[in-house]
């Protein structure tokens, strides 16, 4: 499938048994067992939910206002990363770090965002021990953030890789593999959004 | 298979593409958001409409920013593989737990 306005990249075989590159395929891999990692937060999550013995209840404190909008940063955050993929994948040096950049700044605003809703939560008595859905939350939301926090860290190298020469358009896998791994974090969070934030207490 | 064989991949879609599923997402979560404060309204029928929801969601961003519907289908295997043991495992201690 192609665009009108746009050419669309053609994959390329690679020299490999299976004609896939070899690190596409150990990121897959990767983010097949990730898949499993949040899988094992998400029941643990689903199985205590709305067993907690004393407040805060999440229906007391959760936002959903507020989420949607941090929702809606990081699915922004995806088509910024797909778009800076495609800047290199077409020789635009430019077009692929400001679009990088963007996607990298959306993800902060997202874990800061988030950072401001833990603090909220702290101070209306939710903690990691105060009850269940303290517990559960906060590690399930957290290991997300954590994600996104590494997300972050691995575009902003790329930026300056490029901006030090070090990252070309033949690279372009390598940022193909990081947006593997930044998309990942938005399908993780457009679960926990479900499960966690909409799905009535 | 020998070596440097080519796998079956389509070329990847372009900005416009991107752009229309991006637009798609947003209608899509504002949706989502508008069912949960209409909880009255469907009723029992609110829990499968959101999954329906997120369901989609997730397989727009996995087929075309992932490229998972363009790419080998070995890669859609590895993936799928993961996916099925995450659920299945979700749902089998949800069965053990709350039923």
């Amino acid at each position: 499938m192609s665009d009108g306005t746009a050419v669309g990249h053609a994959p390329q075989a690679h020299h490999t048994t299976t004609g896939i590159s070899h690190n596409k395929m150990l990121m897959w891999a990767f983010l097949a067992s990730d898949c499993m990692f949040f899988g094992s937060l998400i029941w643990v999550y689903m199985v205590y939910r709305g067993r907690s013995l004393e407040g805060p209840y999440p229906q007391e404190i959760l936002n959903i206002p507020y989420t949607s909008v941090s929702a809606a940063v990081l699915l922004l955050s995806s088509l910024a990363m797909v778009l800076a993929l495609h800047g290199i994948q077409h020789g635009n040096m430019r077009r692929f770090r400001v679009w990088l950049g963007a996607t990298a700044a959306l993800g902060a605003l997202f874990l800061g965002g988030q950072y401001f809703e833990f603090t909220e939560f702290y101070h209306h008595g939710l903690s990691l021990e105060q009850n269940l859905f303290g517990t559960t939350f906060f590690v399930l939301t957290g290991f997300h953030g954590t994600h996104v926090g590494i997300g972050i860290i691995w575009l902003v190298t790329l930026i300056l890789m490029s901006l030090f020469g070090r990252l070309s358009p033949a690279d372009a896998e390598r940022v193909e593999i990081a947006g593997l791994y930044w998309h990942f974090v938005d399908i993780v969070w457009i679960v926990i959004f479900t499960l966690v934030y909409l799905i009535p207490y | 298979m020998q070596q440097g064989q080519p796998v079956v991949e389509r070329a990847h879609p372009g900005p416009v593409t991107y752009v229309k599923i991006a637009v798609i997402l947003a209608i899509v979560t504002i949706i989502e958001v508008a069912t949960y404060y209409l909880e009255s309204f469907f009723g029992a029928a609110l829990v499968p409409i959101l999954l329906v929801l997120s369901a989609a969601k997730f397989v727009l961003v996995v087929g075309f920013y992932m490229h998972l519907k363009f790419d080998a289908p070995l890669l859609r295997g590895m993936f799928a593989w993961g996916m099925t043991v995450a659920i299945g495992i979700t749902l089998a201690m949800l069965a053990l737990y709350k039923l």
